[in-house]
């Protein structure tokens, strides 16, 4: 069968209606010709009935006088009817009384044995039909008629109309398709023109095309009611741009009211670091000339007031040199390289050894990974800890400092542990606050800025970093990192070292 | 306070600084002579001998210059441009000291030919010594070039 679905719509239609139109006719015709098939059959059968009557009655007085010929006379006009193949008389006792046959036909040997009296009926056999009549005469039963004819009229006869029909069929057939031709595209082409302009509005995005209106049917709705949302579209669409210029006109005035914004930041670091420290380097000069000049002259008193001027001003100092520091960090771009953390720990624990003079540390340095990173901004990060590490384990007599690195979920945590003064859980939320002191100045010397700078870096690198203490019992810290690659660092040492040669991002 | 025969320049514009900077330098004993320009354009006079600076010849024997970057009229980076862009200054060893250390100064300092770039420490101590080791690296450990001419 053709599979009708994926045809265009200009063949569906044509086909459509010439199957209906088709089906139709051969529905009509096969009424037709059953109609005629039994009306003929009734017809024959009524015409023989006939003639067995008519000959039925003429033979009944041959019958009775035995008259043969006569019978065979009667018999005989039958040829009239060319249908009857053969004829026969039969009397009371079932003998054969008198024959006929048409002229070519072998009636004797087709003619049926009849045993006494038959009763009427009639059946078609074998394509034939076959006749039996009693002979009756003043209610006596003499003998009985047979009459055999063949369905060759009929057969003619339904040829002939099914040849007619077949031309009949042909006919309409090919009318059927010129009409179905020429109206299909009543329907099929404004739906075509549609697909047409459907196509264009979603290759071109050109949503300002429309589609020429129909007539006033479903097809006709359908185009109206497509450029309707072609119009919807459009006018959404110049929105949209509208909207889209809007924000990115936004977004050019926000980054230049940022720009502006960084711009006076950096100015105002630039003339703090200018201009602040210079007095505070005056302080300290003078007082330290006033000192040694003067020193000896001056009363215990006037000394330990020049000491404090001199302390403070080293105290801000190096105030302003860390918030100075923390304010470069923030704005400074990141140089990231894979880096090895134990090479960076080992440079910042050499850094740190005056510091550690003449006090007993025991650095337990673990394995540590390659981690993307901006390495002086790490080695910063790394320093501040180790140092912070190093100041609170002060009072130990031995200090323990442990720094490892652990997976956990996926992610490189780096552990600096201490077995320092330690810290309350409570201020912990505090510690990495810019300016925010746990220890008294006299106890812990610090600015403040220190951790806040840890985080800093940290953050600036994807990471996270908190603590976690208790007070007396020593301090950890912890931070995150994402892994220069997910294997481990040992075996990776010359490709990280490769990786850094690629030139990773500058 | 411009000495006409000196080793060397100090250009500075805060009083405060020139006296503790002088005192550094004398308590070390590492210049007798040492001429101050107050401002960028008094330094480019002084070493081009022009304006006030103009007669006498000036010091063959100029060894340094310490050059502050903030200073009036004409910054210390342009000081350092037109020096290193004359032929007769080119050879002169320029140390910036100064209390920034901000990065794009560092970067425009070299960029320009400075030959040290140092950060003024707040600690007295600690900017004596400094001040100490650059006087003695430049004046006494380094190698001068022969005077032009």
């Amino acid at each position: 069968m053709l599979n009708l679905r994926d045809y265009s719509i200009r063949k569906k239609l044509t086909w459509i209606c010439m199957l209906t139109s088709g089906a139709v006719l051969v529905l009509a015709s096969a009424a037709f010709l059953a109609y005629e098939w039994t009306a003929f059959r009734g017809e024959l059968l009524a015409r023989l009935s006939t003639q067995a009557q008519i000959v039925g009655s003429n033979s009944a007085a041959a019958l009775l006088f035995q008259d043969q010929p006569a019978a065979e006379q009667t018999l005989a006009a039958l040829k009239a009817e060319p249908e009857i193949r053969a004829a026969a008389i039969y009397n009371r006792e079932g003998r054969l009384f008198a024959s006929y046959s048409r002229p070519g036909a072998q009636a004797e040997s087709s003619l049926p044995r009849v045993a006494g009296l038959q009763a009427d009926r009639e059946s078609f056999e074998g394509g034939n039909l076959v006749l039996l009549r009693q002979i009756v005469q003043n209610g006596e039963g003499l003998g009985t008629v047979y009459i055999q004819s063949d369905l060759q009229g009929m057969g003619r006869r339904v040829r002939r109309y099914v040849v007619i029909l077949l031309l009949i069929l042909g006919a309409s057939f090919l009318a059927s398709f010129v009409i179905a031709s020429r109206l299909q595209s009543l329907i099929a082409q404004p739906v075509l023109e549609l697909a047409e302009t459907a196509k264009i509005v979603s290759q071109g995005r050109d949503y300002s095309v429309r589609a020429r209106p129909g007539n006033r049917d479903e097809v006709g709705l359908l185009i109206e009611t497509f450029n309707q949302m072609l119009a919807q579209i459009e006018e959404r669409d110049v929105e949209l741009g509208k909207g889209r210029e809007q924000l990115e006109q936004r977004v050019e005035q926000r980054t230049a009211e940022l720009a502006a914004t960084v711009k006076e930041l950096e100015g105002f670091s630039y003339s703090v670091a200018h201009d602040l420290r210079a007095p505070l380097r005056h302080i300290s000069g003078f007082s330290n000339m006033l000192a040694e000049q003067y020193g000896p002259s001056l009363d215990p008193n006037a000394q330990r007031y020049l000491e404090r001027i001199q302390n403070g001003a080293r105290q801000m100092g190096m105030l302003v040199d860390d918030l100075l520091n923390l304010a470069r960090i923030g704005r400074q771009e990141m140089r990231c390289q894979a880096t090895g953390l134990n090479s960076l720990l080992d440079e910042v624990l050499a850094d740190l050894k005056p510091e550690a003079d003449g006090r007993k540390v025991e650095w337990r340095i673990g394995r540590l990974p390659f981690v993307e990173c901006d390495p002086s901004l790490m080695k910063q990060a790394l320093y501040n800890l180790a140092s912070n590490a190093l100041k609170y384990t002060r009072p130990r007599e031995k200090a323990v400092i442990e720094v490892d690195a652990r997976v956990q979920e996926g992610v490189t945590v780096i552990v600096f542990r201490d077995n320092g003064v330690g810290f309350s859980m409570k201020y912990a939320d505090k510690l990495f606050g810019v300016f925010q002191r746990l220890h008294r100045p006299e106890d812990f010397e610090g600015t403040g800025v220190g951790l806040a700078t840890v985080q800093r870096i940290i953050h600036k690198h994807g990471g996270r970093v908190w603590a976690e203490g208790e007070l007396d019992k020593g301090a950890t810290f912890y931070f995150t990192l994402e892994p220069a690659d997910q294997k481990s660092s040992h075996d990776k040492i010359s490709t990280g070292a490769m990786a850094t040669h690629d030139g990773t991002s500058s | 306070m411009m000495a006409q025969v000196a080793e060397i320049l100090l250009v500075e514009d805060n009083v405060d600084d020139v006296e503790l900077t002088l005192h550094a330098l004398r308590q070390e004993k590492l210049a007798n002579q040492i001429a101050v320009a107050r401002d960028g354009e008094e330094a480019l006079d002084y070493l081009f001998q022009r304006g006030a600076h103009a007669q006498p010849s000036p010091s063959p024997q100029l060894k340094l210059v310490l050059l502050d970057l903030k200073l009036p009229k004409v910054d210390g980076l342009e000081v350092l441009r037109q020096m290193k862009a004359d032929e007769r200054t080119r050879n002169i060893p320029v140390v910036i000291l100064t209390s920034s250390k901000e990065e794009r100064d560092v970067v425009q300092g070299y960029k320009l030919g400075v030959n040290s770039y140092i950060q003024k420490p707040v600690d007295f101590e600690q900017f004596r010594e400094t001040v100490k080791q650059a006087g003695l690296y430049w004046l006494l450990i380094n190698q001068p070039p022969p005077p032009p001419g």
